[in-house]
């Protein structure tokens, strides 16, 4: 099939960037989102133009590295699914594609369509662990976890750290990132100890820099490719509550 | 032969202590010397690569008080690729009472390594192991649980017990969480000063001790040195080497290979693993293969059309004309043979042009038989993710129509060579995980690879590096050092001369023939033949790349193209080494299949006679052909057989 794209392009974080259009043919339907991009770029490289940077890595969709808002939404159209699983399948011949980077103040650009999300480490370095230093640790087996416990934990724990949560949210928040690791830690018995910290701090932290706050529009949850729950977030309010009233 | 390399003294591990196999390790650590508290924290370490075995390593390391920098070319230490292993982490724990133990996990490994594998390294493995579950549970990893709240497990390939434990099919991505939120509690201490979208391209030594290294910050472009009282490279393996693998994009052989010509030896650098079970190529422009998970062979049936060019859709082909091939073949085991009997056999059938798909390579994984028997809920309660997964990147539905499978490069068995202590040829050079070569043999069995890199980067180097360490701190080495500055040299004058061919090729493109290459000549069967022919080939390729590589825009900027570049210019180098490897192992053993050593019936044939050794290569200089150092491997504690799966 044959494509337009319309791609963000912005040569450092300097630079004030636009659209650029592309027409690219011999579009598979069984190629990915990105691998349509690896041939756009090849043709601009023998072009002698610059090719378009995005960020990608392991294209099966677990390491959190691939971004792009496809006409609007972060990862696309195809619910679930990260952009580097995305498939040309889902798109027209001739139809014209928009494709921009995160936007967020903080996530800034540092190249078309590559952002720097260092703030989410920022925020786990916060208090998004529990301290158990190596060797430290007791026989697996001498802490049980109801199986219930565990099973909400992981689904909070399946978080990739993308960052579409932040990019769809009308406020920039990173209340579904930090709500997700607040979650997992405090439903298992390991993260207690140091729970009602863990959220003040991740929460300041966040707050330093500079994610919105959250005001429960839920577009967050829509395109999280891993369909992490907007009740973790309710978890993390309730634990923040707890955390000021009990001093 | 003679030509393609030279043969030099054997060489041996000094490090693992003698006697008994069950006490070498504590007789090592207590042997060691040590650092104490206050004197840690004038101590420096590297670490490059923040997988499993680097997260670990570094954190753990931050721990003990040593001052630690950390180094990832992605944008956070999360998303190294240990992150997407899937099947689960082996251990020892016995919590099934089904007669497992540290004796027989360690036999199993070195059995599934198919003898190739040093005995002291894999059985301390195993006694580690149990301790790992206890560091990743007390760390808040969501291991599956019983009713009863305590830790699920299950079977894995190749093995009698059930010692797998797991997350769901995203074990790796659970504990490199773990790893990761241990590390970043470093960083915020203090302890560990992280460097992300910073990739290593070259080693310092200086009088003959690694001491740093040089790296480029992938943003700015900016060439950096740092230098340390030790180096610790978990970088990870090689299978790109071959483009298409199940490795992440930028999965790269650049560290070991940089330590690799400073004086590291490179040991079995053909020992590859393919995995039988990943999503065929879709078509010319393929950037990576998918895996899907072995545990699919449980439930699900392999065949092909009886004859070749067969092309009737497979609901359309009666029962009387399919080949159900490892039923045929391999009547005890059927269709969980192990990984690389699975992944030959169906080459053969491809081979025999009765493959299924886009270019005939592909043979059926078909559910329809086990659909009638459970039903299909219980097959997608068991299968379901997987099935989704499948049609996400197909567009085919599994309930409906055979799954298409194919075999892929997944795991690299080979790497630097270490010692007991995890310390490569070069002194204050230590290497870790998938970047060492030291436990799996010729082949690793499923859900150890988990196991091996946090055994390395919890337990065993932040133990064994202290004997090391002890003798620092080293003198303070500057920028304005010659070695530093040669090294310094060396990387932007490789840069300059990547950026200044400007030729009409992109790195892909040659990547992509590269890699055809490897796969046709030294991927699942290698002949002399080939392999020579591979050997001529890569170095006419080779010559071609840095005459006719493009590589658009300048070094002071984010540069993906030129990262490529940099990369591919040393799989080049790694792929002669593999055909020079693949070529002088005359015998078949575990992943390296050669086809003249094969049983009458076409099973791989080991000669341990003469080839009971680690091949440990020394690299003499541009030019010259490769040293071959030869350890031997002595079996004390198992019995060597021919393994057999009839």
């Amino acid at each position: 099939m044959k494509l337009t794209l319309k791609v963000w392009r912005q040569k450092d974080a300097a630079d004030k960037g636009r659209m650029v259009p592309y027409e690219l043919g011999d579009v598979s339907p069984d190629m990915s989102f990105l691998e349509m991009l690896d041939v756009l770029n090849e043709k601009l490289i023998l072009d002698g133009e610059d090719p378009v940077a995005f960020d990608h890595d392991c294209r099966e969709g677990i390491c959190g590295m691939c971004s792009l808002v496809i006409d609007g939404t972060p990862h696309g159209p195809q619910q679930a699914t990260t952009t580097c699983q995305l498939h040309m399948r889902h798109f027209e011949d001739g139809d014209v594609i928009t494709i921009e980077p995160w936007r967020a103040a903080a996530f800034p650009v540092i190249k078309d369509l590559v952002v720097d999300r260092s703030s989410f480490d920022r925020i786990i370095q916060a208090g998004g662990y529990v301290s158990a230093p190596t060797g430290s640790a007791p026989d697996a087996a001498a802490i049980p976890v109801p199986r219930a416990d565990a099973h909400d934990a992981f689904d909070a724990a399946t978080c990739i750290g993308c960052g579409a949560c932040v990019a769809a949210c009308p406020n920039a928040s990173a209340m579904l990132f930090t709500a997700a690791k607040v979650t997992h830690l405090g439903l298992l018995p390991q993260g207690q100890p140091e729970r009602y910290d863990r959220v003040t701090s991740m929460v300041a932290q966040m707050d330093a820099e500079g994610f919105g706050g959250c005001t429960n529009t839920g577009e967050c949850t829509a395109v999280c490719p891993k369909g992490i729950p907007l009740e973790t977030i309710s978890r993390l309010n309730a634990d923040l509550l707890r955390a000021a009233t009990r001093g | 032969m003679n030509e393609l390399f030279t043969e030099g003294a054997p060489i041996r591990d000094e490090r693992a202590p003698d006697g008994p196999i069950e006490e070498r390790w504590d007789k090592r650590r207590f042997g060691g010397k040590l650092v104490n508290p206050a004197n840690r924290r004038k101590l420096s370490v590297i670490v490059v690569g923040t997988g499993l075995a680097g997260g670990s390593a570094a954190a753990t390391l931050g721990e003990l008080g040593y001052r630690v920098k950390s180094f990832c070319y992605q944008d956070s230490p999360r998303r190294a690729h240990s992150i997407a292993a899937q099947g689960g982490i082996n251990a020892a724990k016995n919590y099934r009472n089904d007669g497992d133990s540290i004796q027989r996990l360690f036999y199993d490994t070195v059995k599934g390594g198919d003898y190739r594998s040093r005995e002291s390294n894999v059985y301390r493995l195993a006694q580690v192991s149990a301790e790992i579950i206890d560091q990743c549970v007390a760390q808040g990893v969501p291991f599956a649980r019983e009713y009863g709240g305590l830790l699920d497990t299950r079977s894995f390939g190749g093995v009698q017990v059930s010692r797998t434990f797991y997350a769901r099919g995203q074990t790796g991505q659970q504990l490199l969480l773990g790893a990761y939120q241990a590390l970043e509690r470093q960083v915020a201490a203090g302890a560990v000063e992280m460097f992300t979208r910073h990739e290593m391209l070259e080693l310092i030594v200086i009088d003959g001790v690694a001491r740093g290294i040089v790296a480029r910050d992938m943003v700015t472009g900016e060439i950096e040195t740092h230098t340390a009282d030790a180096v610790v490279l978990a970088s990870g393996g090689y299978g790109n080497v071959f483009f298409l693998s199940t490795n992440a994009k930028g999965c790269n052989v650049t560290a070991t290979w940089r330590a690799h010509r400073k004086g590291a030896l490179f040991a079995n650098p053909c020992y590859t693993q393919i995995h039988p079970t990943c999503i065929p190529q879709s078509g010319e422009h393929q950037s990576k293969l998918t895996l899907m998970s072995e545990s699919l062979r449980n439930d699900g049936r392999v065949w092909v059309p009886l004859d070749g060019g067969d092309t009737r859709a497979p609901g359309d082909i009666p029962e009387d004309e399919r080949d159900y091939y490892l039923e045929r073949l391999y009547p005890s085991f059927g269709n969980l043979v192990p990984r690389d009997v699975a992944s030959r056999a169906a080459k053969n059938v491809c081979d025999e042009g009765r493959g299924v798909g886009p270019g005939g390579l592909g043979v059926y994984l078909d559910f329809a038989e086990a659909i009638t028997r459970l039903g299909r809920d219980a097959v997608a309660e068991k299968y379901g993710n997987l099935f989704e997964m499948y049609e996400r990147i197909t567009g085919e539905d599994p309930f409906t129509v055979p799954m298409r499978i194919y075999p892929a490069v997944h795991y690299t068995m080979g790497g630097l060579w270490v010692d007991y202590d995890l310390q490569s040829t070069i002194p204050g050079l230590f290497v870790i995980g998938e970047a060492n070569f030291s436990d799996h043999g010729a082949n690793r069995l499923g859900a150890s690879a988990l196991m091996q890199g946090l055994a390395d980067g919890y337990f065993v180097l932040p133990n064994t590096i202290s004997d090391y360490l002890a003798r620092g701190p080293l003198p303070k080495v500057g920028d304005d050092h010659e070695a530093v500055v040669a090294a310094r040299s060396a990387v932007t004058d490789r840069i300059e001369r990547l950026l200044s061919v400007d030729g009409d090729r992109t790195p892909d493109s040659f990547h992509r023939e590269l890699g055809a290459l490897m796969w046709e000549y030294c991927g699942m069967e290698r002949t002399d033949e080939g392999l020579r022919k591979a050997i001529d080939r890569i170095r006419e390729l080779r010559a071609e790349f840095w005459s006719g590589v493009k590589v658009p825009g300048e070094n002071e900027e984010l540069n993906q193209a030129l990262e490529k570049a940099g990369r591919i210019a040393d799989f080049f180098e790694l792929a002669e080494l593999m055909c020079v490897d693949a070529l002088h192992r005359t015998e078949s053993c575990g992943g390296h299949f050669r086809a003249e050593s094969q049983t009458p019936d076409g099973e791989a044939l080991r000669d341990d006679e003469h080839f009971a050794y680690v091949a440990a290569w020394e690299y003499p200089g541009a030019g010259e052909p490769p040293v071959l150092h030869k350890e031997n491997l002595e079996y004390e504690n198992v019995k060597m057989v021919q393994r057999s799966y009839k």
